[in-house]
């Protein structure tokens, strides 16, 4: 093998500690090839290995008795019953969305539907969960508006293209996000139990098979790239951010479900982050096997790619495939249908080793399990913070005027700029789309089941306690399902923190997964999948730790338990009761965010067996029938749940008198979890549900036409028209680009 | 009756038609691949939603090259019903077999939303089962789909009463508000929004099931 020589400056340009280097040393038994090196660096980085995060991430429940497939695999898989399971996974392209925000969130949601259908499985809804920094900054919210549209227009471009629904999500703004957002895409499929195809090379002798996109100079580096701060630098490396094709990939997916029936094919996995070394040697690795390529074999874009080159590249649209010898002709005939290059580029061999060829000449050769199993674990020093003190006493609030302004903050203001962009009704099974319901609700044609879904984060939450923002984002997950009569049953996450080795942000991360893996096993909830996000920090500034989590809930398919409000003179119902709050927990809200313009305290508080008897209620109101609307209180807390109550079609607001002795301001906005506002025609028999669940369930008033008036023991807090409420509600985020 | 759904690399609203064919509407329908020379024995063609050969050059300006449309263009000649969704819609301007052109939206955003159309007239063989100014909720999805022509084409459209559609809420800025429109035998007909989505209460609106209905209609005279 011939190369370069390796010097210590190399090594390190290539994100390996000489620790590391010599563990690579010590796999081999000899210098590596640069070739090698490029191999080994983009496989042990963060963004690969999990190296930092993934002893904690043991500590994380992954078993169910309806998960098929967890963590390891391209995405998780449940069964939902009558023979049909899904597959669904959530993944960031944070660090490629800022650089180049419409690339790089297209290839972001390029990116998770690979993953979705390398297993089998078509993919029929995408949700996203965004992050960006202020709009209205006078220094940054120029380009954090073009950020924000670029990563709109992006995955708009690309889900649109490709077919698949975007049904929900969620849009967040904080100064944190400034040189740094978040795009993280959720993507679900669904298909046949017997359909489903594993990421696993086996069958010595058996060929391995190219698909899809010529490979070319882009993204080489990209999972590197992901796994550093941004310095000044990194702005010149807008030429790691691959190019997306969604038209390509339409066809891939096509093909890639149709040749996967002719039951010729063995495993299969898209090549995504480290391209075709990724590939190469985990599914070598997962069936125990090696696999042999020779690159000059590999379809490319241009002549005179190196070795290094095509190993690293992150070409868009490729997978990677194994078939039966002697059935290849099967699997070149229906990529040959779809147009697309299929090349046989190796086999799979006896020896477990990753053996790269390039003119015939080994250019690398490495033990499979040892690259991609036995990267570097790192158990970092941790610390942890002191929570920020309470500010000076909580003014008196203008409830009258405080209401609008926060209908119009940019965290709660609806977001439809943003997804009336995406197609989120293509394959008519959106029962329930954004905004509509507390949970996206896809119907599966095929067997009478309908999957709700949810995204959520909070980084204020986190940032003041990293555990019990977990514990409160896993709670208002399910919380969304149960709102809409589903039944949460397993989730995703997706861990966006800032650089690792500071021990206070290594804190953040094991307080987060410690918070998600308790609240997951609590309800019920395994974990089948995910992706960890370090090092989001630009020039030493890190961003609020911000898991996010995607839980799916499996119900009948019926007409969706919407949010507004539908016709007057009902009761409405707080299901859960008024809760409590006081000043500390108050720091965390959107409130203190926006009006008081404040971030102190902690997250509120939760009970978590409290929430769970809530959600439990919920279902069974949902699933008798019982509920005309439903709608959990989150961010804003009651006054701005009433009010996007209101913003249905019938203009049905409210009137209700609060019996509590809590300060205004904090009886109205405050962010106490465990509570869904219901209007129903049948109090009694939601009472009478609530007793049997040991939940609190007053009647706070009564549904009304045009207004919302709020009263707290009979004295008026707020009299609001609906139309100015929903004018604030729906015109601010245009306004502010 | 047995409706054929085209299928071009990039159309994704295939299986929606599909769906609405069988399931909604109750019929037979087959998917038909680009490169079939012949349509088969099929009473109708749906040519879907999507973006055929990915539409990177102007939005059907590919697909109208494919063998497919050759067939398409002969049933049309012999009095075949041929209905135009969205892409497909594109795509029958963009082989002459409709007038006019589709152009970027007027906010040059793609807009995904449920609008209000009124039945433009119910003398084709796609709106005979509506009533004339009914008005259908029924959803669009495009970013080019601002339907443009000029001004004689424009009078000649609704001097012949082939204005099938009009947009009660015009997010895209069509001009005279048309959202489909028929051709001169009008047994051709294209339309922006989707009725196709529009087929089923459990979709929200089960309003553009007419234009299916009218279609069996005209196939199978009561």
């Amino acid at each position: 093998m011939t190369g370069a020589v390796i010097t210590p400056e190399i090594v390190a340009q290539h994100q390996l500690t000489p620790e590391e280097y010599q563990q690579i040393v010590g796999i081999l038994g000899r210098e590596p090839s640069y070739t090698e090196l490029g191999i080994f660096s983009v496989m042990w980085s963060e963004h690969c290995s999990y190296k930092s995060s993934r002893l904690h991430l043991k500590k994380l429940p992954t078993r169910g008795k309806l998960v098929v497939q967890g963590p390891g695999e391209n995405a998780g898989i449940i069964d939902i019953g009558g023979g049909y399971v899904i597959a669904f996974k959530i993944e960031s392209h944070n660090h490629p969305s800022f650089i180049e925000p419409f690339q790089g969130a297209a290839t972001g949601v390029g990116g998770i539907l690979r993953d979705i259908f390398t297993m089998g499985a078509r993919p029929i809804a995408v949700l996203d969960s965004l992050r960006f920094g202020r709009l209205d900054d006078p220094a940054t919210g120029p380009r954090n508006r073009r950020i924000l549209a670029g990563v709109v227009s992006g995955i708009a471009h690309y889900g649109n293209c490709f077919g698949v629904p975007t049904v929900g999500g969620e849009c967040i703004f904080e100064p944190c996000y400034d040189g740094n957002p978040l795009v993280n895409v959720f993507a679900l499929g669904v298909c046949k139990k017997e359909d489903v195809f594993y990421a696993k090379a086996a069958g010595v002798g058996n060929p391995v098979i190219y698909v899809g996109a010529r490979t070319g100079r882009d993204g080489i580096h990209g999972a590197s790239m992901a796994s550093a701060e941004f310095t000044e630098e990194s702005k010149q490396k807008r030429p790691n951010v691959q190019v997306g094709d969604p038209f390509m990939e339409k066809l891939l997916l096509e093909a890639c479900l149709e040749a996967m029936q002719t039951g010729a094919i063995v495993g299969i996995q898209d090549m995504g982050a480290a391209g075709l070394t990724c590939s190469t040697c985990e599914m070598g690795s997962r069936g125990e096997v090696g696999i042999e390529i020779e690159l000059d074999r590999v379809p490319q874009r241009e002549a005179g790619m190196t070795p290094y080159e095509i190993m690293l590249s992150e070409s868009q649209e490729r997978m990677l495939l194994v078939a039966d010898k002697g059935r290849e002709d099967e699997v070149f005939a229906v990529f040959r249908k779809w147009g697309l290059e299929a090349s046989e580029i190796g086999i799979v061999t006896d020896d477990s080793k990753l053996r790269v060829r390039h003119h015939g000449q080994v250019v690398a050769e490495i033990p499979n399990r040892e690259l991609a199993d036995e990267a570097p674990l790192y158990d970092r020093p941790h610390l942890r913070k002191a929570p920020a003190l309470p500010s000076s006493p909580l003014p008196e609030a203008n409830i009258q005027t405080a209401l609008p302004a926060l209908l119009a903050a940019p965290d709660i203001c609806s977001k439809r700029w943003i997804w009336e962009q995406y197609d989120y009704q293509v394959r008519t099974n959106t029962l329930a789309g954004p905004e509509r319901a507390d949970a996206a609700i896809l119907r599966i044609k095929e067997t009478g089941t309908s999957i709700a879904m949810s995204l959520d984060g909070n980084g204020r939450y986190c940032y003041l306690s990293a555990r019990e923002g977990a514990l409160l984002a896993v709670a208002e997950c399910c919380r969304n399902l149960s709102t809409v009569g589903a039944q949460p049953v397993a989730a995703t996450n997706c861990l966006n923190f800032g650089n690792p080795e500071r021990p206070e942000i290594m804190q953040q991360l094991v307080d987060a997964i410690e918070g998600i893996g308790e609240a997951c096993r609590f309800f019920e909830t395994p974990i089948t999948g995910g992706n960890v996000s370090l090092y989001n920090e630009t020039l030493g500034e890190g961003i609020y730790p911000t898991p996010v989590l995607g839980i799916v809930g499996l119900m009948p398919t019926a007409a969706p338990l919407t949010i507004p409000f539908k016709a007057a003179g009902r009761s409405v119902v707080l299901l859960g009761g008024i809760g409590d709050c006081d000043e500390t927990r108050f720091g965390s809200t959107e409130y203190a965010k926006e009006i008081a313009r404040e971030l102190w305290g902690l997250p509120p508080a939760l009970d978590m067996e409290s929430e769970k008897r809530v959600q439990a209620a919920m279902r069974e109101v949902a699933a008798e029938g019982l509920a005309e609307s439903a709608h959990d209180l989150s961010d804003g807390g009651l006054a701005v749940a009433l009010a996007e109550c209101g913003f249905g079609k019938a203009g049905i607001g409210a009137q209700v008198d609060l019996a509590s002795d809590l300060r205004p301001e904090i009886l109205l906005f405050h962010e106490g979890p465990s509570r869904i506002l219901i209007s129903t025609a049948h109090p009694k028999k939601i009472a009478e549900i609530a007793e049997k669940h040991g939940v609190e369930a007053p009647v706070i008033g009564t549904t009304i036409e045009r207004g919302l008036e709020i009263r707290q023991r009979s004295q008026t807090l707020g009299a609001w028209d609906l139309a100015t409420l929903e004018s604030a509600y729906e015109r601010s985020l245009e306004s502010r680009l | 009756m047995k409706f054929g759904v085209i299928v071009f690399p990039g159309s994704n609203c295939d299986h929606d038609a599909f769906y609405a064919a069988t399931r909604n509407l109750g019929q037979q329908a087959e998917f038909i691949w680009h490169d079939s020379a012949s349509l088969g024995s099929v009473d109708a063609v749906i040519l879907p939603g999507g973006f055929a050969y990915g539409d990177y050059l102007r939005c059907g300006a590919i697909a109208k090259f494919s063998p497919v449309m050759r067939a398409v263009r002969q049933f049309a000649a012999g009095g075949g019903p041929v209905l135009g969704i969205c892409n497909g819609f594109q795509v029958l301007v963009e082989a002459g077999l409709l007038p006019g052109a589709l152009i970027r939206n007027r906010g040059l955003k793609f807009i995904c939303r449920e609008l209000r159309l009124a039945v433009g007239t119910t003398n084709s063989p796609f709106t005979n089962a509506a009533a004339t100014g009914q008005v259908l909720r029924v959803p669009i999805a495009h970013g080019e789909g601002c339907y443009y022509a000029d001004e004689r084409t424009l009078d000649e459209l609704e001097a012949e009463d082939r204005v099938a559609f009009r947009y009660l809420d015009n997010a895209n800025g069509s001009l005279r508000d048309i959202a489909g429109i028929l051709s001169r035998e009008r047994n051709v007909m294209g339309m922006m929004p989707h009725p196709e989505r529009a087929s089923d209460p459990l979709m929200g609106s089960s309003d553009g099931l007419v234009v299916f209905q009218s279609m069996l209609r005209a196939a199978v005279p009561a």
